[in-house]
């Protein structure tokens, strides 16, 4: 059996030190009345050599594809680097750093981490990661629900703007208490909260916190500034969702409004993290040092050791499960940290000026599609205003037939819109990264146009294509 | 030389290789939304980048690199080969939003996995979504909860939990706005059957269990528990932290569960990562079926042959929801289906029997050494607890101290002081991937340490000695909050 040491001189030794003639007899404390004889169902061993096999067949059904879906992750180029390092047996075999004094190397990354995340999202202190970015944006509304106890009702305003899915997983984790989540509508024009909606659906009740994308899901930028003033003199706490590489560009949640976000969260994996099928990735969570008693999930500290030698530890551990039980911030145990490791290494490859140009030409190459996207007769833009690395474009047909030609080629050409927002049942989230040259975006534009053309010429069969 | 990273940078400095030429790139954003300082970033090279954290890689203990007994984690070799494969260009470059014709690969094996999970574990429904054994709990208890709901039977509200259970538990049942009432273990290390029928009442929503508990002992009367529970209209949690040590010889719905959640990255070998990523499936009986966490994987048979596809809302009207913006942690759920094909159904059924040979050995050489295990008339399950009480009263030196004193042998301490019950304890689980030999020398070196202590206790006192820090005031710690630095 792989991984198994034992040989038969071992187990002879072993069983008689025990005290007994078989492995079988250790297990006489089970009933047999609740013992299995085997496990049906699963094949015959294979050799690393036959698995390999296997998994490269199923590994080329998925590749070779270009790639203009965002919507949540993003391809960008990750520094070789990056995985050669966090794949080391030290990072990648360790586990949670519960003995300081053999994980210095876990922990002192970890603090490097906060300091950078902290510093990218302009607030105080940020946690060591939680799952990914729709389940920290839920557990950063529960830290404000925790730190308004006064208040009877809780209700979250929640733009429309806001990642569908993101909305969904809140709803799922939030809803297990009585909070109330109330949706915010969008300007049908620009694509972005609708400011006067959003004062009429508070005007006569308490507002807990309103939580403000940027980029929004749309790929559009919000009036930050005016949102966070809003909610704060309403005595609503902001919770900033944000693409955190993108907020190497962008003015960052701790600086929005006068008195800046309180709360800062959302997907680490554009920042050093593969796509690699949809995880795993991480979720940051950072905030102003008021609330750092309230922050679930782990924090490391500096302290010194008893010789004065600067060192590190997990700590304010009084707020998580394995100390606090059922009055714990949260039930987190394991969070992400391998992923935490690969962000760290990556921002420290890039630092704050190579951030900036990977943003940067992410952006550019959104305007160079932009342009020849708008040249194919029938494509226009939904949403005028500024944009960054992403955009919805309008198709004069269907959508769904778009992407399934374009597939054919190993194109994925973006994300319909209609299972999300019924109003933009003919529209398509197209995004641009760095990893783009001017071919791909040509080669893109061109294959849309064909598309679109032979679907005028012939009616293509109705297909089911689920997407997920 | 535990420099930070910032300390090293030196303005103007970066790894020029990694970004875009930055002369061509022009912005079109308006300056009211752009950033005008600089964030804390490191500014140095990129072999400034790779040595110091290659430096640092090297200053944890691993299993890779040191053996790893910490009870309930099941610190087992993480193949390396699987690694690779989890990180074939088709899988690593693939996004989630792919159509579903475009990523059959990776559904294929996911799908294959839920099956086998099944199988693995008695129950049919599974869903892979959870992130981790907590999120696992989650779900698990959010679906009891909307099971109970869907019958309208809204009085439970409250969920039991052994006094020795995993932390995660109790706070699992907060968080889905639960009441936590405590069972007392007895002094055979199982639940206390008879303050069991006293605390069920019309309350009672289910209760959360583990098995073996994490006192390392298989709970004997687990039907009867069950029946008890079932009766009272309660459903039944597992807690899976422990499947390594009957997985092949007993399946949770054999034993009148529920609901489970599994944890990939203790008995399925993904790696631990310095704290993660995990997965924690779920999977459930019949009757939970429709509360499961969206998205599961369907498969499809038509004249084209099988494929897959994701379930969608209207295939899963009752579902709790989605757990996570995509499908869970998709890297692990390939890294545990390579692991279940790498081992096969024969290796699979031997994990529990060299993870409880080795438990079972080892407790005896440390009984035989003079050491003190927390349920003597038991057998070990996957792990066992000495409790050092004994030492800690006759000695003064204490389970911290010796665990401390473990490291500088260049073995990771076992858990300590979990679980609560147990005073001064340690919490062994060596695991099937380990050779006799090393169960030898720690069981050698356990005894060397308290010959230490009996000798000198101080040397314990100032444990580690031979790692890169002494031990840390975390006391300090928590009083000057110091999490970030500055400049």
């Amino acid at each position: 059996m792989p991984f198994i040491p034992h040989t038969e001189q071992d187990i002879k030794e072993m069983l008689e030190t025990i005290g007994v003639s078989n492995i079988e007899t250790l297990f006489d404390e089970i009933p047999e009345n609740l013992r299995v004889k085997n496990l049906p169902f699963i094949p015959a061993s294979l050799t690393e050599m036959e698995l390999g096999r296997l998994m490269r067949e199923r590994a080329a059904v998925d590749g070779g594809l270009l790639c203009f879906i965002g919507a949540g992750a993003y391809e960008h180029h990750i520094p070789a680097a990056v995985w050669e390092v966090a794949s080391r047996g030290e990072f990648l075999t360790a586990y949670t750093p519960y003995q300081a004094e053999a994980s210095q190397g876990t922990l002192q990354l970890l603090y490097e981490y906060q300091t950078m995340m902290a510093s990218l999202m302009g607030l105080d202190v940020s946690n060591a990661s939680l799952y990914e970015g729709a389940s920290s944006l839920a557990e950063a509304i529960l830290m404000t629900v925790r730190s308004h106890r006064l208040h009877k009702k809780y209700r979250i305003f929640l733009p429309r703007t806001v990642h569908p899915y993101y909305k969904e997983v809140v709803k799922t984790i939030v809803s297990q208490k009585e909070i109330e989540i109330i949706e915010v509508p969008f300007d049908p024009a620009t694509g972005c909260t609708d400011m006067a909606a959003l004062k009429k659906l508070s005007s006569s009740e308490e507002v807990t916190a309103l939580v403000i994308p940027q980029p929004n899901f749309f790929g559009r930028l919000e009036e930050v500034d005016t949102l966070t003033d809003w909610a704060q003199a309403h005595g609503a706490l902001v919770i900033g969702v944000v693409n955190p590489l993108m907020t190497s560009l962008l003015k960052p949640p701790g600086q929005w409004g006068k008195k800046g976000a309180d709360i800062a969260c959302g997907e680490g994996q554009p920042l050093g993290v593969p796509l690699a099928s949809g995880g795993p990735y991480y979720g940051f969570l950072c905030c102003k040092k008021e609330f750092v008693r309230q922050l679930p999930g782990r924090i490391v500290g500096r302290t010194f050791d008893k010789e004065g030698k600067p060192g590190f530890v997990l700590t304010l551990q009084a707020r998580e499960q394995h100390i606090r039980r059922a009055k714990a911030t949260s039930n987190i145990c394991t969070n992400q940290g391998l992923l935490v490791t690969a962000s760290t290494i990556y921002m420290s490859l890039l630092g704050p000026h190579g951030l900036r140009q990977v943003a940067a030409k992410c952006h550019q190459n959104l305007l160079l599609l932009k342009e020849k996207l708008l040249l194919i007769p029938g494509v226009s833009l939904v949403f005028e205003g500024p944009a960054l690395h992403e955009m919805v474009v309008r198709l004069p047909t269907s959508v769904d037939k778009v992407l399934q030609t374009l597939a054919e080629i190993k194109i994925q050409g973006g994300l319909s819109l209609s299972r999300f927002y019924p109003e933009l049942n003919d529209c398509l989230l197209v995004c641009t990264t760095e990893t783009k040259t001017n071919e791909d975006l040509e080669r893109f534009a061109q294959a849309l146009a064909r598309a679109l053309s032979d679907s005028k010429k012939k009616t293509i069969p109705d297909k089911e294509y689920c997407i997920v | 030389m535990s420099e930070l990273i910032f300390e090293q940078s030196h303005k103007g400095r970066s790894a020029r290789a990694q970004a875009p030429r930055a002369d061509t790139l022009k912005l079109t954003i308006p300056s009211a939304f752009m950033r005008q300082d600089l964030p804390l970033l490191p500014e140095v090279s990129e072999l400034q980048v790779v040595r110091h954290y290659t430096r640092l890689s090297r200053k944890n203990f691993s299993i890779d690199t040191q053996f790893y007994p910490l009870g309930s984690c099941t610190m087992k070799y993480n193949p390396r080969g699987i690694h690779r494969l989890a990180m074939l260009d088709g899988f690593l470059n693939h996004h989630p939003l792919s159509l579903d014709v475009n990523s059959q690969g990776y559904m294929s094996l996911a799908y294959e996995l839920q099956e086998i999970l099944k199988a693995i574990t008695g129950f049919c429904g599974v869903s892979l979504t959870p992130m981790a054994g907590a999120q696992g709990e989650f779900a698990g208890v959010a679906m009891i909860r909307a099971y109970h709901r869907s019958r309208n039977d809204t009085l439970r509200d409250e969920i039991l939990v052994p006094d020795a259970a995993h932390g995660t538990n109790p706070a699992t049942a907060s968080q889905c706005g639960y009441k936590v009432r405590e069972i007392p273990t007895g002094a055979d290390g199982n639940v206390n059957i008879e303050s069991l029928r006293a605390a069920v009442s019309v309350n009672t929503a289910g209760i959360m269990l583990t098995n073996p508990s994490t006192l390392g002992v298989f709970e004997q009367k687990i039907k009867e528990i069950a029946a008890i529970i079932h009766e009272a209209g309660g459903l039944l949690y597992y807690d899976g932290a422990n499947l390594n040590a009957i997985l092949g010889k007993v399946r949770p719905g054999d034993m009148g569960f529920d609901v489970m959640h599994m944890n990939l990255h203790k008995t399925f070998a993904t790696p631990h990562g310095g704290g993660g990523p995990g997965g924690g499936p779920v999977a459930v009986s019949e009757r939970l079926v429709p509360f499961l966490p969206t998205p599961m994987i369907v498969k499809v048979t038509d004249q084209q042959g099988a494929h897959y596809r994701w379930t969608t809302n209207a295939d899963c009207p009752e579902s709790i929801g989605r757990l996570s913006t995509f499908m869970g942690n998709a890297g692990i759920i390939l890294r545990a289906y390579m692991y279940i094909r790498l081992l096969g159904r024969e290796g699979m059924e031997r994990v529990a029997e060299f993870a409880t040979l080795n438990a079972n050995y080892l407790l005896a050489k440390l009984k035989a050494a003079g050491f003190t295990p927390a349920y003597a008339t038991r057998r070990a399950s996957h792990e066992f607890i000495i409790t050092l009480k004994n030492e800690e009263k006759e000695l003064h030196i204490t389970a911290l101290d010796v665990a401390k004193r473990l490291l500088d042998y260049g073995f990771h301490a076992p858990t300590m002081y979990f679980p609560l019950l147990v005073p001064e304890c340690l919490l062994i689980e060596p695991t099937e991937t380990e050779p006799k030999e090393l169960l030898d020398a720690f069981a050698d070196t356990l005894l060397k340490i308290i010959h230490e202590g009996k000798e000198n206790p101080q040397w314990l006192y100032d444990a580690p000695h031979t790692l890169p820090v002494h031990r840390l005031d975390e006391v300090k710690a928590a009083r000057d909050l110091d999490l970030v630095y500055s400049k």
